[in-house]
C-alpha cells in the first residue's frame, strides 16, 4: 500500500502529554500518559519509510519498524501490533523502558536533522492500544512436543524464552526464587515507570498458554541444576545481575544506608510505600543522597522523591552528558527537582551516636585525562571535600551476578566474576541442554537483549530438544565456544 | 503456600511450635538453614530458622516467638490454615563432621534450631553437650529435646530456679575448663552471642554463630543483611547464616537490628489494637 509522503516534516517529535512535574513528584502512577490516536498518527506521519531503514539494525530483537509505524499512520492498530508482535513480545514495556535514543531513534534517518520519530512512544502506543481491546488473545500454540523444558528466573528473558518455546508446543516450567514472577520488571523498575498491571498481564497470558510458573523455588538450593537435567529435556537460565555492590567506604553499613535493590524491593514488590496497610517496612528521609547514574539511581531518587522527601541529591562521578540513565528519564528527574551533584564522589558515610546516617561526604572530580574507553577519567580533586545532609543513602552503583547457582553446580563454566560463559548466538553453556541468557550471561543490560537473548536460546532450545535431547545428558559436556 | 499440620504453645505465652507441610524444602533441608515466610499477600517476608526436618513425613518445624506484627500474626495461626509463601531451604547448612567434643550453646528460640544440628552432630559420632540459658526455668524450651538427643544439657537461669544461678557464659566456661570442646556453636541474641565468641577467644576455641541480621529476599539479591565479619562484608543470607564468631563485628551487627524500631512499634501496635486480646496478652 503506498502511503502519502509528508508535505512537510514537524522538526520536534510530537510531544506526549505527561502529568506535570509538580503533581507527580508525590504520586507513583504513571509519568507519560500516551499518544491519542489522532497524536500517534501524526508522529506516525514523521516518518519516511526510507527504503533501506536504519532504525531496524539499532533494535537488538529487529521489530518492522517502517511497517508497523505506516500501519499506526493508517490507523490500522490491528496490523500495527502484530506486526510488532512478530518481534518483540512485550511492547508495552520496551516502549517505556527501551533506552531509545542508544537503540532504533539513534539510527533514524530524521535524527540527523531534527529529533527522531519517536519510535518508542509510538510502540508504547500501540500495545496500550492493544491492551484496551479488552481480554488478552491467547495465542495459538503448536500440537504438544512432549518434550520438558525448565527456565530459572522469570525476569524479561526468562519470560520470553517461555513464551517462545510453549508456542512451539513445548512443556515449560519456570522457576522463580521470589513470590513474584517478573524479575527486575516488578521488583525494581517502579510504577511510575512500568505499571506492574502490565507485566501482570503478561504473566497471566504465559499461564493461559500452559506455562506452569513455580514461586519461592530458588535454584541451587531447593532444586539443583543436575536435578533439573535429570527431570527436563533441557533447561534455561535467565538469573538476572542481581547482586548489590557496595562502594566499601566507611559508614556503608551505618542505619539508613540501602542497596538500591534493597530500597527499591521493599517499595516495588512489598509495596512499602503503603506501609502499615502492608507490613514491610521503608525509611522515609526528609534529605535522600543517591549515588550513581543509571536507570536505577535515577529510580531510586524519584522513588525516594514520591515517598516525600524535602531533597532528593544525585552524586554522580561524571557529567550530566554521561549520566548513563535513559535521556527521558533524566529530563524528568530534572523536571521534578532532583538535585545533581555532578562530577562528585562519596568518599564517606557520616554518622550520629544512634547509628544512623547524617551526611554524605563528597570529593569533586576533575575530569580530564581520557581512559582505556576513550571516556574522559575522573580523578579526586584533593581539598575539595564537602558534606550533602542526609538521613537515607541509596547505593545504585552496579550489580553482580548472584553466586547462588555456580556455587551449587561446579560443572558450570563461569566467568571471574561468575557471570555464566554462554554462546552468544545460541545461550549454549559448557553443560549439555543447559542454556543461559539476560543479565546472568552480559552483565546488567537492558529489558530489550535480556529479551533478544531469551528468544534466540528458545530457537537454540527447540532445535535441540527435537534432535538431540535423546543422546545421554552428562557424558557430553562441552564448553561452549567462548565469544568476546 | 504450605498448610500448617500442628501448632504446640511451648513456652507461655508467646513461643509457639509448627509443623508445616513442606516436600520438597524437607529432602533437602539440612540443620543450620532457615526459611522465608510470608503469611498472606500484604505480608512481610521473615526469616526464620528450621527447628526439625522430617524428610520422611514432609514436613519442617518450626519455633516462632511473638516479638512483633508478623511473628504475633503467625503464632495466632492454627493448623488447617496455610502461610502463603515458604522460601528455602536457605544459608548454608552447618558443617557437621565428627568433631570430638561440640558444645552447642542456646539461648531464647535458639535452643529449637541448636536441636537437628545435635542430632547430626551425634549421628556423626561426637560427643555432644548443650548449654542452655534463661532468666528463669519456665522460660526454658527445648530441654527434653536436646536431652534425648545430647551426652549432656547444662542449665543456666539468671534468678537460679533451675540449673547454675548465672549466665550461659559462666556455665559454658565450667564446662571448658573441666575439658576442652573441639568446636561451639552458639545460636540465640546477639548480646549471648557475642558473650559466647568473648569466652571462647582466650581459649582459642573455634566457634560459630549463627547471625541473624534483618533480611529481606534471603537470596543476596538486597545486601540488607550484610554483616562485617574479619573487616568484609558478607550476606548473612548467602554466605552464612554462620561466621566464625571470633571475626563477627558485633557493633554493627547490634546498630543494623535496631534499624526499623519505630515503624515495627507502629505496625504491631496497630495490629494490637485491631486484634485485642488474640495472642500474647
Ligand atoms: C531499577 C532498574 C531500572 C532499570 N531500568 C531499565 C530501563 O529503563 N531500560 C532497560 O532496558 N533496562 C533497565 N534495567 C535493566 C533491566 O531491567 C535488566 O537488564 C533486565 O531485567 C534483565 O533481565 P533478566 O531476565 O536477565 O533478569 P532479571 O530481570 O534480573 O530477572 C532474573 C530473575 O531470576 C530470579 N532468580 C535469580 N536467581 C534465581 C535462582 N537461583 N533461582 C530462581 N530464580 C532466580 C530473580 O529473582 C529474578 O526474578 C533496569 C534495572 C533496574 C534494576
Ligand atoms: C536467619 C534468621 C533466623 C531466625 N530464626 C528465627 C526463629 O527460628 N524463630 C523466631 O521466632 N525468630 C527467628 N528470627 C527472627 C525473626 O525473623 C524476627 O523476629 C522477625 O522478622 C520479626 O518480625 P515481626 O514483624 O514479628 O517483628 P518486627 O516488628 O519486625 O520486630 C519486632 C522486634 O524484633 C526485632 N527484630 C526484628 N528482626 C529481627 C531479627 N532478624 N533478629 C532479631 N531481632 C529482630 C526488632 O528489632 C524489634 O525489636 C530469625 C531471624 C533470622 C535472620
Ligand atoms: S524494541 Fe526497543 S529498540 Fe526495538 S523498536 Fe522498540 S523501542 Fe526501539
Ligand atoms: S536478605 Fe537480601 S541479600 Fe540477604
Amino acid at each position: 500500500m503506498e502511503t502519502p509522503k509528508p508535505q512537510k516534516i514537524s522538526p520536534k517529535k510530537t510531544p506526549i502529554p505527561e502529568q506535570p512535574p509538580q503533581e507527580r513528584r508525590r504520586n507513583f502512577g504513571e509519568v507519560a500518559l500516551g499518544y491519542s490516536e489522532e497524536q500517534a498518527a501524526q508522529e506516525a506521519g514523521r516518518c519516511l519509510q526510507c527504503k533501506k531503514p536504519l532504525c531496524v539494525t539499532g533494535c537488538p530483537v529487529g521489530v518492522p519498524i517502517p511497517r508497523f509505524i505506516s500501519a499506526v499512520r493508517q490507523k490500522d492498530f490491528k496490523r500495527a501490533i502484530e506486526t510488532i508482535k512478530e518481534a518483540n513480545l512485550l511492547p508495552a514495556v520496551c516502549g517505556r523502558v527501551c533506552p531509545q535514543e542508544n537503540q532504533c531513534e539513534k539510527f533514524c534517518t530524521l535524527a540527523k536533522k531534527f529529533d527522531p520519530v519517536a519510535i518508542g512512544r509510538l510502540e508504547r502506543f500501540v500495545a496500550d492500544w492493544d491492551r484496551s481491546q479488552g481480554s488478552v488473545q491467547v495465542p495459538e500454540t503448536a500440537a504438544s512436543t512432549g518434550k520438558r523444558v525448565a527456565i530459572v528466573g522469570s525476569g524479561p528473558s526468562g519470560l520470553t524464552c517461555a513464551y517462545d518455546l510453549a508456542k512451539l508446543g513445548h512443556n515449560v516450567t519456570i522457576y522463580e526464587a521470589l513470590h513474584e514472577a517478573g524479575g527486575v520488571l516488578v521488583y525494581g523498575i517502579p510504577e511510575f515507570r512500568l505499571p506492574k498491571a502490565i507485566v501482570a498481564r503478561e504473566i497471566e497470558l504465559l499461564k493461559r498458554m500452559g506455562v506452569t510458573i513455580v514461586t519461592n523455588a530458588v535454584i541451587g538450593k531447593l532444586i539443583t541444576i543436575e536435578e533439573i537435567r535429570q527431570q527436563f529435556d533441557a533447561c534455561y537460565i535467565a538469573t538476572g545481575a542481581g547482586l548489590p555492590r557496595f562502594m566499601n567506604i566507611p559508614g556503608e553499613n551505618l542505619n539508613g544506608v540501602y542497596s538500591a535493590n534493597e530500597f527499591l524491593t521493599r517499595i516495588n514488590l512489598m509495596r512499602a510505600y503503603q506501609f502499615p496497610e502492608y507490613d514491610t517496612p521503608v525509611k522515609q528521609g526528609s534529605h535522600i543522597v543517591v549515588v550513581g547514574g543509571g536507570n536505577v539511581a535515577m529510580d531510586s531518587a524519584r522513588t525516594a522523591l514520591r515517598l516525600g522527601a524535602e531533597e532528593v541529591s544525585l552524586v554522580y562521578r561524571r557529567s550530566l552528558a554521561e549520566l548513563p540513565a535513559r535521556k527521558e528519564e533524566v529530563h524528568h528527574a530534572l523536571e521534578e527537582g532532583i538535585n545533581m551533584e555532578l562530577c562528585s564522589n562519596p568518599v564517606r558515610i557520616l554518622g550520629g551516636d544512634n547509628g544512623h546516617v547524617t551526611a554524605v561526604e563528597c570529593v569533586r572530580m576533575d575530569l580530564c585525562e581520557l581512559d582505556d574507553s576513550g571516556r574522559k577519567k575522573p580523578k579526586p580533586i584533593e581539598g575539595s571535600e564537602f558534606q550533602v545532609k542526609a538521613d537515607v543513602v541509596i547505593i545504585a552503583v552496579g550489580t553482580g551476578a548472584n553466586p547462588l547457582i555456580a556455587q551449587s553446580e561446579r560443572n558450570l563454566t563461569v566467568t571471574k566474576h561468575k557471570y555464566i560463559v554462554a554462546d552468544e548466538e545460541t545461550g549454549k553453556t559448557s553443560l549439555r541442554g543447559v542454556y543461559a541468557g539476560g543479565d546472568i550471561v552480559t552483565g546488567s543490560a537492558t529489558v530489550i537483549s535480556a529479551m533478544g537473548a531469551g528468544r534466540k536460546a528458545a530457537a537454540a532450545i527447540h532445535e535441540f530438544v527435537l534432535h538431540d535431547s535423546q543422546l545421554p545428558a552428562k557424558s557430553a559436556d562441552e564448553p561452549p565456544a567462548r565469544k568476546k | 503456600m504450605a498448610l500448617i499440620k500442628e501448632k504446640r504453645l511451648l513456652r507461655a505465652p508467646d513461643v509457639f511450635y509448627f509443623r508445616i507441610e513442606a516436600p520438597l524444602i524437607s529432602k533437602k533441608a539440612r540443620p543450620g538453614q532457615f526459611v522465608i515466610v510470608r503469611l498472606h499477600d500484604k505480608g512481610e517476608r521473615i526469616p526464620l530458622s528450621l527447628a526439625d526436618i522430617d524428610a520422611d513425613g514432609g514436613t519442617i518445624s518450626l519455633i516462632v516467638m511473638a516479638v512483633g506484627k508478623t511473628t504475633a500474626e503467625f503464632t495466632a495461626m492454627q493448623p488447617g490454615q496455610d502461610v502463603l509463601d515458604l522460601c528455602g531451604p536457605l544459608g548454608n547448612p552447618t558443617e557437621i563432621e565428627k568433631a570430638g567434643k561440640v558444645v552447642l550453646v542456646g539461648g531464647g528460640f535458639g535452643t529449637a534450631p541448636l536441636y537437628p544440628i545435635a542430632k547430626a552432630f551425634k549421628n556423626a559420632g561426637s560427643e555432644v553437650v548443650t548449654v542452655m540459658g534463661a532468666r528463669s526455668k519456665d522460660l526454658l524450651i527445648y530441654e527434653k529435646e536436646m536431652l534425648s538427643v545430647c551426652d549432656r544439657v547444662l542449665v543456666a537461669t539468671d534468678d537460679g530456679s533451675k540449673g547454675i544461678k548465672g549466665l550461659v557464659t559462666n556455665a559454658l566456661k565450667a564446662e571448658l575448663e573441666q575439658a576442652p570442646a573441639d568446636l561451639v556453636i552458639a545460636i540465640g541474641p546477639v548480646v549471648m552471642m557475642r558473650a559466647v565468641a568473648e569466652t571462647t577467644r582466650p581459649l582459642g576455641t573455634k566457634t560459630v554463630v549463627s547471625l541473624n541480621p534483618i533480611m529481606v529476599d534471603g537470596t543476596g539479591m538486597c545486601g540488607g543483611c550484610r554483616v562485617t565479619v574479619g573487616g568484609e562484608t558478607r550476606f548473612a543470607c548467602t554466605d552464612g547464616p554462620e561466621f566464625d564468631g571470633h571475626l563477627v563485628d558485633w557493633d554493627v551487627l547490634m546498630n543494623r537490628q535496631r534499624k526499623y524500631i519505630p515503624e515495627q512499634k507502629h505496625s504491631f501496635e496497630q495490629w494490637k489494637t485491631k486484634h485485642a486480646g488474640v495472642v500474647c496478652e
